[in-house]
């Protein structure tokens, strides 16, 4: 039960990320040009999908983590981590330049793959060879007692 | 946030995704797959009830799709999060981290396409 709840919720995110446009690289990319303001260039509109976004997750969080806890599942797992350390910022920052670069992010790369397009699968095989190379060397580094940033469940 | 009421987890796509290779630190590969199912299948669905599917451009190619991929993929799991993790269910619960974290991919998103488009 908990799987097939896990592929639905799956399928309506991607079916926000298809229908607001995040699945369009071109589009996220008129959004993060904000030198176009000036010319009429520049998408707005993905800010507001974005805020709706926050506005729905908050709400649904107050209420749900009251409830004593999940539905499948024996409790909460909420990121407890409040140190601002230097991956905080750097993390982002790397991911902020390829995402500006291309004009995916995780979820819309991985709904692309639905598309069927030969560019969404490069970019997808080399986002995990990322994602992998960077988990690999937190888990080194936090055998030297630096948390790794997986065990922090951030993300 | 259907996510957290129903497994009790973040529905952080970076970090799902990162999750579903080795070493695997708890049970839940099964549910993460599922997950990311879902994900590729929504375009399938939107295919099969309106005939058609959005517009998706990809401007980039070849060399700059590996290193975008890679960079997305790096900085993603280094900085513990990506744009659902961080921008919308960490804005959520008003974590401090997440703000900073969102600022910065904001902030280096919109310096890469001003770099891309209006220097290059």
């Amino acid at each position: 039960m908990a799987i097939i709840g896990q592929f639905v919720i799956g399928l309506i995110f991607g079916l926000g990320l298809v229908l607001s446009g995040m699945s369009d690289p071109a589009k996220v990319l008129n959004f993060l040009d904000l030198g176009a303001i000036g010319t009429g260039g520049w998408d707005p509109s993905l800010a507001f999908v974005m805020a709706g976004a926050v506005a729905v997750t908050f709400a649904g969080y107050k209420w749900t983590l009251k409830r004593p806890g999940p539905l499948f599942g024996e409790k909460f797992h909420v990121p407890t981590s409040r140190e601002l350390d230097a991956r905080i910022v750097a993390g982002p920052a790397i991911f902020g330049v390829g995402w500006g670069l291309v004009g995916f992010c995780p979820g819309p790369a991985l709904t692309a793959l639905g598309f069927g397009t030969r560019a969404a699968a490069i970019f997808v095989v080399a986002m995990i060879a990322g994602m992998l190379l960077a988990r690999w060397l937190a888990n080194r580094s936090s055998l030297s007692g630096i948390a790794s940033p997986l065990d922090q469940l951030g993300a | 946030m259907l996510l957290m009421a129903l497994t009790g987890r973040i529905a952080g796509v970076s970090g799902i995704a990162a999750r579903l290779f080795p070493p695997y630190d708890d049970a839940e590969l099964a549910g993460r797959l599922a997950f990311v199912a879902g994900l590729i299948a929504a375009p399938v669905v939107v295919l099969l009830t309106t005939g058609q599917l959005p517009t998706q451009t990809i401007q980039a190619n070849g060399s700059i799709l590996v290193l975008g991929g890679f960079l997305v993929g790096f900085g993603s799991v280094w900085g513990s999060g990506c744009t659902s993790g961080h921008g919308v269910c960490g804005i959520s619960r008003l974590s401090v981290r997440s703000f900073v974290a969102t600022i910065t991919f904001m902030a280096a998103g919109f310096a890469t396409v001003f770099v891309t488009r209006h220097l290059g």
